[in-house]
This record gives C-alpha cells, structure tokens and sequence, in this order.
C-alpha cells in the first residue's frame, strides 16, 4: 500500500483499489476490465514505490465493485493482484486474484488455423500451467502461452 | 447395447481404454461378417471439405455395408460453403438430413465445434493437424489383430514424430497399456516434450535413436510415417537425414517373425516396394481394416451394437 503519509494517488470513498499491479501491465489491466469506457472517475497511478514490487501500478475505480470471478481474468496477466473493496473509506474486502481453471471469450486462439479464428465462436480454454501460464483451446487443443497470449479486444 | 450409442468420436481421449477394446471387439465381428444390413433405415452424412480418398471411401464403404444411406460431398467447392455459408449453418442444415455426421474439414477444431452445434453424433475424420481418431482406432485393431495382445508390446515409431497426428494418438492410446516405445527420427523431426510427458506420466518407457537398423531386432511392431521435404527449414540437413528412415527390405534380416510394419498411408519412398513382398508388411490389410473399425462405430453410435 501507498505509505500513510501522504497518498500519492488520492483515496475514493466507494469503489474498488487494485494494488500490486506489475507497472508495465497497468494499461493491460485497464483494458481487460473494461475502464476505458467506465464512465466515473478512474484514478491510475504508474511506477509508484513498493516494498514488494520495487515499482508498483495501482487503479482506483470509483463506485465500482467486481466478483472475484471479474477479476480472476487480470490475474492471467498479473498474477499477484490485490483487490480491495472500498465503502465510507474503509476497507470491506481484501482479496488475490488467482488465475481461474477455464476461460471463457477472453483470449484469442494462437492457433491461426484454428477454428475459432475464422467463425464467430466464444473461445474457450482449460488453464492447464498456471505457473507458466499454458491455456489448451477446447476446439482446437493447442496451447496458447504467456508469449502468445492476445485478448479479445 | 453399446455405452457408446449418442455419442461424438472428436478425440481420440474422448473414449476410454474399455470403450476402445468394445470398438474393436464389434470391428472383429464385422471383419468375420462384413455385410450385416442393420441400419438400413439411417442416412449418414460424410461431409468432406478437403480431399481424402481413402479415408472418405472407407466411411462410405462402411456406411454402405451396414444398409445405410449416405449422402455428402467429397468438394466443398459445390456447395453452399463455397457461398460463404458458415460451418455452424451447415452442420445446423445437416443435422435435419441425417442419423450421423462423419466430417473432415482443415481447420483444426472445427470437429468439435461441429459436435457443439450438431444434434446428431459427430465422427471426426481429421480436422487439420489435429485428431484423426478413427485412423488410431483402426492402429489399435491391426497391432492387436497381428500380435493377438495390446499389451507388453515393443512398438518403435519411424519418421516425422513431431508433426504426425497419427503418432501422437496412437501413444496417446498405446499409453493405456504396458507399452516401451522406440522412437526413431532426425533431430528435427522429434517427438514433442509433451507427448514424452504423457508417457512418463503413465510410467512407462521410451528410448531414442537415428537409425532403423537399430530398431529392427526389438519391435513387434513398426510403424511407418513419412518425412516430408518442407518440414525441414535446413534443407541440407533434409538431404543428409532423408535416408535414415526408409525401410528395405534387405534391413529386416534379424527382425522377430511376429514383427508387422505398419503406415497410415499415403506412403512415397519411406517403404521400398521390395518390402511389400515379406511376409512383415501389413500395411495394405491396415487400411482394410479400417472399414471393419468404421463399421463398428457406426454401428455403436447409431445404436445397433
């Protein structure tokens, strides 16, 4: 967490605080999680000081609160991710992402020839690595990797 | 009746070992007595959108042993699809024609998605590089058929292990039993780590080699596959490797006499024809006995075993 001092991304009163996010995958973690379009206030913070992480992104989102089952998609790219549930300034819940068992219209298929890729199918895949994230397509059955992995825009 | 009747053939790890051994104890019934007419009043639908003679006419010949009607194409080319019809429409339209979808289409997965939006069985004939389960079942039927036992075999797998989809389900299969494989291909063209981790995670052994000769005195069975030019990135190394995995007949002295060499077939040069004359290659009754394994599936998807 950001030092009690002095907040260098503001606090919200209602909403949802997603902190530990590597720095680099900050932008990503927006994406995935719709934000772009969300039309209350998003407050983003990049290559902030952590204790844990050395460097750090955090994403305050306003009025929002996600299922664990939401969030489990970030953990794909971002694995320790904490989510707090914020109401009146106070911290409800506090919980890690984990990469879910099965993903659902998510993730592209890296296979070209793969069948999702040429009909309008929802892709899905059974996370069969979590540690090194290999996901098996359920049609096609090859793997798509951390190094291929393309979400669905 | 078979546990098996309603149901899709996409992979072959969509069946157990029991239910493979059921397959082929039906396919033996139907190698004793081919023409048994009973489901003459179903129309099975052999939709091909790729070429492939032999695995087509073997369906067909299938179909049409057991009475069915079979209706199809063998060429996308003249039909809706080449309209732009999408695959889930044609397989909608199908279902509503026919008993049983037999179908082979390039795009890897595209069987299965079939079977989700079918609502009749669905046999995978191939799709892709993917799965071709019918041509692993009917592996199965001939090892057993020539050694009288799936189990404590020695089978040695020649060639292009690592792209061949037939080699990849038949160890898939064979890891049901107590199997030692022998691999034997170029550095390239070997066979991937995880299809290695499946054997070892069913406990059993491989070993690795270059050359045939090295093979021939331990396997009960061989089989075959073909190497391919366009694999190699280093075509120097094609030409120097391209060799080291044709079969002579010259070199299958010292093999065991219950030794059978099998091929999926279409063979090129991998078998030299010489070999065709020793009482060692199988390969021709193989594809023979596809038709007895097709049948029995047929007959155990629509219900009539």
């Amino acid at each position: 967490m950001e030092t009690k001092k002095e907040l260098v991304v503001p606090a919200i009163e209602n909403g949802t605080v997603i902190d530990h996010i590597p720095t680099e995958s900050v932008y990503q973690v927006v994406h995935i999680l719709g934000l772009e379009n969300y039309k209350d206030e998003v407050l983003i913070g990049t290559y902030l000081q952590s204790g844990k992480l050395g460097r750090k992104g955090i994403i305050k989102i306003k009025n929002k609160h996600f299922s664990k089952e939401e969030v489990s998609k970030v953990a794909l790219i971002a694995p320790f991710v904490t989510v707090i549930t914020i109401k009146d300034y106070q911290v409800i819940e506090k919980f890690a992402t984990e990469i879910p068992d099965h993903i659902e219209n998510f993730i592209k298929c890296a296979n070209p020839k793969c069948i999702t890729n040429f009909e309008d199918i929802p892709t899905r895949f059974d996370i069969v690595d979590k540690e090194n994230l290999k996901l098996r397509c359920h049609y096609c059955e090859k793997y798509t990797t951390k190094e291929t992995i393309k979400f669905i825009s | 009746m078979s546990t098996l009747k309603g149901r899709n053939l996409i992979s072959i790890t969509d069946f157990n070992k029991e239910e493979y051994l059921e397959v082929l104890d039906i396919a033996e019934g139907f190698e004793k007595n081919p023409k048994q007419p009973i489901l003459r009043d179903h129309v099975v639908a052999t939709l091909f959108f790729e070429p492939s003679t032999r695995t087509r006419l073997s369906f067909e010949s299938a179909a049409n042993q057991l009475g069915c009607r079979v209706l199809g194409f063998s060429d996308p080319g003249a039909t809706s699809v080449q309209k732009g019809e999408s695959l889930h429409d044609t397989i909608k339209m199908v279902s509503s024609y026919a008993d049983l979808i037999v179908m082979r289409n390039p795009k890897e997965g595209s069987s299965r998605y079939a079977s989700e939006v079918a609502s009749i069985p669905v046999i995978n004939a191939g799709d892709g590089a993917n799965q071709h389960p019918t041509q692993c079942l009917l592996d199965l039927y001939s090892i057993r058929k020539t050694q009288g036992t799936l189990d404590n075999l020695n089978i040695a797998l020649v060639g292009d292990l690592k792209y061949g989809r037939t080699v990849h389900s038949l160890v898939q299969a064979m890891c049901n039993w107590n199997t030692t494989f022998h691999l034997v291909s170029p550095e390239e063209l070997k066979l991937p780590s995880s299809v290695k981790a499946s054997i070892k995670k069913a406990g059993l052994k491989y070993y690795q080699y270059r050359e045939i000769r090295d093979i021939i005195g331990i396997a009960d069975i061989i089989y075959m596959t073909r190497v391919q030019r366009e694999r190699f990135t280093d075509l120097l190394e094609y030409e120097r490797v391209k060799d080291s995995c044709i079969l002579t007949a010259s070199m299958l002295q010292g093999c065991k006499d219950n030794m059978r060499i099998l091929h999926p077939l279409p063979r090129v040069n991998e078998i030299t024809t010489d070999v065709d004359r020793t009482p060692y290659a199988y390969y021709f009754q193989q594809a023979q006995n596809g038709v007895y394994v097709r049948q029995a599936l047929i007959a155990a998807i629509l219900g009539a075993k």
